[in-house]
């Protein structure tokens, strides 16, 4: 009984977290396109396939995501052996960022613009050649910020810092890197940290800053997203840079 | 009959997506720490609810929301334009529909995304209520609102993408200096976490439309850079939404002493 009023509860904020985007489609689709929105039942059934997918996954946040995520912070510090714990950082990001799909999506858009602009060829093996390179590239860097942003939580390096100094790189970067890859590298900086990574990162992180005495949860914890999504960007120029 | 196909397509996506982090984490658990997961039960129960979940997300997105979207952004790009052939570009209220939408979709996807939802919800959590999760996801997609609505202003005027971002850059070194230091952690990741599943695929082709639809631009270089205002501008709101609660306590504080 329990069981079912929670999962009530948590289908209602689901049902709320969507109505912004109801309102929106509906209000452009009356007051500016006027017409009727085409195949209104596929509409429907969709968004309660949306609210009942966002609903379980707020359940499996709170019973696996979260929790494995915890757990191993725990598990490495009573280890106690940080080599072990960088090498699972960077495994852990390189291993989410390189089957995500989002990036794939965007390595091939960019494959296309290096073409256009004449970097490589048109031939295929040219372009999935250079799309992979791309994806090994934002997911070694993903590898790198997770490391980083670790031993930044370990060590209590103050973030701002480290973050404006990145900003700095990029800044840097821009002036040199050629043109055509300045908007993708921007871009995958944004692609990079997933619905599933976001949750377990965030978990290990302010795990390990609860863990480790004199580190604060709050100002320490958070962090780790915000390096997976800046040193993407470092990373692409630089490879645009090299290919050119 | 297509829906359980694109049900089935999709979990198995869903899968390879899951499959690499599965591997790492239990890997690792198991073979190098050499400990068993307490209450695995539990945990595997709980990413099946991810994997479904997720699933019955995607499906639905590219059921209804997707393809009514792609169409309202094609759409209005392509009203913004009409009858302006050949005469000079179209007037700034000729593209406030445009940009209403931008800053309309920028908002309401954000507060349904949700990755924003697992760091509002740790955030909370760590504060011990302190931070308020709703408060927190509204600021993140005030943030996103204005940083697509700028971004399509950018492509429109054609103004070079760095300008923008050195800007903000700028303005977030500035606020960390001011903001309160429990905050800049958690403002800085909410760039990160805006951009994910709901956000991308209507951003993306809000700003292909856009570069396609207007004389002189190029879908492939212009439509570009986009995400990256969705991922700069949420840090500069979030700052400020810190700044302003702390404004407010202190004012509070000090106005405090002279009621009776």
């Amino acid at each position: 009984m329990e069981q079912l009023h929670r999962f009530t509860a948590t289908l209602l904020a689901s049902a709320r977290d969507l109505l912004p985007i109801i309102l929106v489609v509906g209000f452009f689709q009356v007051v500016v396109i006027r017409q009727p929105l085409p195949e209104f039942g596929r509409v429907v059934t969709g968004f309660l396939l949306v609210i009942l997918g966002l609903t379980l996954f707020v359940r499996g946040l709170e019973q696996g995501l979260f929790p494995i995520g915890e757990s191993l912070a725990w598990a490495f510090a009573k280890r106690g052996n940080l080599a072990l714990l960088l090498v699972f950082s960077f495994a852990l990001g390189f291993g989410t960022t390189i089957a995500e799909p989002a990036l794939t999506a965007i390595a091939e858009e960019a494959a296309a613009v290096a073409a256009e602009g004449g970097v490589i060829s048109h031939q295929t093996a040219a372009l999935e050649h250079y799309a992979l390179g791309l994806r090994v590239t934002v997911a070694v860097s993903v590898g790198c910020a997770i490391l980083l942003g670790v031993l930044r939580i370990i060590r209590g390096w103050p973030i701002q810092v480290l973050i404006i100094g990145g900003y700095l790189g990029v800044v840097v970067m821009t002036a040199f890197a050629p043109p055509e890859i300045v908007g993708i590298a921007y871009d995958s900086g944004g692609v990079t940290t997933s619905t599933v990574t976001v949750p377990l990162v965030t978990a290990l992180g302010v795990g390990l800053a609860e863990i480790i005495h004199g580190r604060n949860p709050m100002t320490d914890g958070f962090g780790l997203i915000a390096f997976a999504s800046l040193t993407p960007m470092i990373f692409v120029m630089a490879y645009g840079m090299l290919t050119q | 009959m297509t829906l359980l196909h694109d049900l089935l397509a999709t979990g198995l996506s869903t899968v390879t997506d899951i499959l690499p982090i599965m591997v790492v984490i239990f890997g690792f658990r198991l073979l190098v720490l050499r400990q068993s997961v307490v209450g695995l039960g539990k945990i595997i129960a709980g990413f099946a609810y991810v994997l479904v979940g997720l699933t019955l997300f995607l499906v639905g997105l590219q059921e209804a929301l997707f393809p009514v979207g792609r169409a309202m952004a094609q759409q209005l790009t392509a009203q913004a334009f009409a009858g302006t052939a050949g005469r000079a570009a179209p007037g700034w209220s000729g593209y406030l529909w445009v940009y209403l939408f931008a800053a309309a979709i920028g908002f309401s996807t954000t507060i349904a995304e949700p990755a924003l939802i697992a760091v509002a919800y740790k955030a909370r959590q760590v504060s011990a209520g302190a931070i308020d999760t709703r408060g927190l996801r509204v600021a993140v997609a005030i943030g996103v609102a204005a940083g697509i609505t700028l971004g399509v202003f950018r492509i429109v005027t054609g103004t070079p993408l760095y300008w923008y971002i050195m800007a903000g850059y700028l303005m977030v070194l500035l606020q960390t200096l001011f903001a309160p230091r429990m905050i800049v952690a958690l403002a800085y990741d909410s760039g990160g976490v805006t951009t994910s599943t709901v956000t991308v695929p209507l951003v993306a082709a809000l700003g292909l439309g856009l570069a396609g639809n207007i004389p002189g631009r190029s879908p492939l270089l212009d439509g570009f850079g986009l995400i990256a205002f969705a991922s700069l501008f949420p840090v500069i709101s979030v700052l400020a939404y810190a700044q302003l609660g702390n404004w407010w306590i202190r004012r509070a504080q000090r106005s405090k002493p002279e009621q009776p």
